[in-house]
């Protein structure tokens, strides 16, 4: 009975906790509300997910509207993994935040901080689940709207002009998905993503369905940060709270690339993504560029959260590069890659929230030293950079050995050799930091252990240990990914 | 701006029209245009221009930030609860037709409700902008 109701109950329990924090006015309550809403999230998920593998996809009409007239909430394959990897972040970072939390922002803004996180997760998880084209905007300015505010909240005044950036690209790109999805709705008459999947198929060599199609790409690149389009993405990992890093670059760009993927396969799949795009170079083009510039910039960052966001931009060019791919391997290793660079970057930022903890700031003179004064901290800074290299036996791996496998399939060898080029550079930007905390003295001298406390201790090591363990049994997130691929692939005629 | 006479008088005399007019909209939203995003703009309109003519202190007096906040978050969760309680009914999430034994009059109390808690969150939303922008600096 009520497990018919899980689809919604994933999005209005965290939407009703926000506003229900703010009645209470406590930090402490209201971390405590987000840490029990965002666990309640993960297990209807994973409820969600184990019905979609059994019982294929669910749908739930809001207000007993059938679709394509009401709003539904469709749940298949590939969005129940991405509603998995959003509520798991969630989670885990949400545990973590208490005591990050506490030293980073001001009493009195707690509340309104806790409040802010929960609906973006509510706007993340919302994009993720509807099936309707209309709601997807509407929760993408939700979740674009509070992951502004909670990006302003950083002790850094420039987080500040950050937000502010990050507000104009955010809503060029809305706008223009919005101006997308309207021209859509005018070719087909309709606004359910299902409905609009049959329908579009009359009108596909209209010059608006074109123009729409182009419209959704740069804005859905806009809020991906796909490469010439990542200028925002810098900045805002930078000066926003550890937590709120550590949840952005984990799930808000993942959720992007779901967009993008639903827009590419399930509407536009048969003219644009089957048709056009296999002899247009220009995804893989970006998705190269990409790679290489952004991982270069990396590694004469000075700051590390600066530096792992330039390797998220890069990373969102592996995700981009396999899916532009469009065969099976190619595919499977962008969505396992939404999966696995999650585990990665919420746990290397995680680290680095522990870091800025106990040291201050996370540059790289700060560091110096740390392996000493740190370690359990640093060493799952490690364990994170390796699986960021793609070394085997790590999440990282997997995923780039999916991404080798279609290239070849494909018999694009060049596409290989950036691949590996992108993972040679990772190893310097890396290697930097490794070198900094563990051949360097630390600044002040000091050499005494002061770990940070064991609340952001062991949600990092969950996260840096899932790398691990993701790594070495790859059957649930490869065989989920490869099952997503293969049913968006599945609708090519 | 209190020591202009004209300003004064006519607002004391607007204010409640405006906020009657605001009602007006939120109640025959159902029947005619309107609705609550219009009702509430047009509701924080008559604290706006109270606060612009009496001074922001007076219009803090009348709506503490703290009341203000307890209102968005109020209007939202009515609007929810809606939902919610059309789930428990046996409908699924925002159902109104369950709300009450004949469908009709279930929709219509739906529809009043839900519109009630955005008129509420998006005037006190206006109002709470306004105090910020105004309060800047003190």
């Amino acid at each position: 009975m009520i497990a018919a109701h899980f689809p919604i109950l994933q999005v209005v329990v965290p939407l009703m906790a926000a506003p229900f924090v703010v009645l209470f006015r406590n930090g402490t309550v209201a971390w405590f509300i987000s840490f029990a809403v965002s666990w309640f999230a993960l297990a209807i998920s994973v409820a969600l997910l184990g019905q979609v593998m059994d019982a294929g996809e669910i749908s739930y009409a809001i207000g007993d509207w059938a679709p394509p007239w009401g709003i539904e909430y469709r749940v298949d394959k590939i969005n129940a993994f991405v509603l998995l990897i959003v509520s798991a972040i969630a989670a885990i970072v949400a545990t973590f935040a208490r005591a990050s939390v506490e030293k980073e922002i001001p009493e009195d803004k707690q509340v309104l901080f806790y409040s802010a996180f929960l609906l973006c997760l509510t706007g993340l998880l919302g994009i993720t689940i509807t099936g309707d084209a209309f709601n997807i905007f509407v929760f993408l300015e939700i979740s674009s709207l509070s992951s502004y505010a909670l990006i302003a909240m950083g002790r850094d005044r420039r987080a500040l002009t950050a937000a502010f950036q990050y507000l104009v690209m955010g809503t060029i790109g809305a706008t223009f998905i919005l101006i997308g999805i309207g021209l859509i709705y005018m070719m087909t008459g309709t606004l359910n993503i299902a409905d609009m999947a049959v329908r579009i198929e009359a009108v596909s060599t209209s010059p608006t369905t074109v123009a729409a199609a182009a419209f959704i790409f740069v804005g859905v690149g806009l809020k991906l940060a796909l490469f010439p389009l990542h200028l925002w993405l810098p900045n805002a990992y930078t000066f926003a709270p550890s937590m709120v890093s550590a949840f952005l670059a984990a799930t808000a760009t993942k959720v992007s690339v779901y967009v993008m993927l639903r827009f590419m396969f399930t509407v536009f799949g048969k003219f644009f993504t089957f048709e056009f795009l296999p002899e247009s170079p220009i995804l893989i083009f970006l998705a190269s560029l990409a790679i290489l510039t952004a991982s270069t910039v990396a590694i004469f960052q000075n700051n590390l959260k600066r530096m792992l966001a330039y390797s998220s931009v890069a990373q969102i060019g592996y995700m981009v590069f396999g899916i532009a791919m469009v065969n099976v391997s190619g595919l499977t290793a962008g969505i396992l890659h939404l999966f696995n660079h999650a585990l990665m970057k919420g746990g290397l930022f995680m680290a680095l929230g522990c870091i800025a903890y106990r040291l201050g700031a996370t540059s790289i003179e700060q560091v110096a030293g740390a392996g000493r004064r740190m370690p359990l901290t640093m060493f799952a800074f490690v364990i994170g950079g390796l699986s960021l290299i793609g070394v085997p036996l790590t999440a990282g791996f997997v995923s780039k050995w999916y991404l080798l496998l279609g290239a070849m399939e494909k018999g694009w060898w060049p596409a290989a050799v950036i691949v590996l080029v992108g993972s040679l550079l990772a190893v310097v930007y890396v290697w930097r930091v490794v070198e900094a905390a563990y051949f360097r003295p630390s600044p002040d001298g000091a050499t005494t252990v002061e770990e940070a406390p064991l609340s952001m201790l062991i949600p990092t090591w969950v996260l840096i240990g899932a790398n691990v363990y993701f790594g070495i049994h790859t059957d649930l997130s490869v065989s989920v990914a490869k099952q997503a691929a293969v049913q968006l692939l599945g609708l090519a005629p | 701006m209190r020591h202009h006479l004209v300003l004064r008088v006519v607002s004391k005399l607007l204010i409640p029209f405006i906020l009657l007019f605001g009602l007006y909209v939120q109640f025959h939203g159902d029947f005619g245009p309107g609705g609550g995003f219009q009702a509430g703009v047009i509701f924080a309109a008559g604290f706006i221009l109270y606060a612009l003519i009496f001074g922001r202190e007076n219009a803090v007096k009348v709506t503490p930030p703290r009341v203000l906040q307890a209102l968005m978050a109020f209007g939202l969760l009515l609007y929810a609860s809606v939902g919610v309680v059309g789930m428990i009914n046996g409908g699924n999430f925002l159902n109104y037709s369950v709300l009450r034994a004949d469908g009709v009059a279930g929709q219509h109390l739906g529809i009043l409700l839900i519109e009630l808690g955005v008129g509420i969150t998006v005037a006190a939303v206006m109002i709470m902008v306004f105090l910020m922008f105004t309060g800047r600096g003190r």
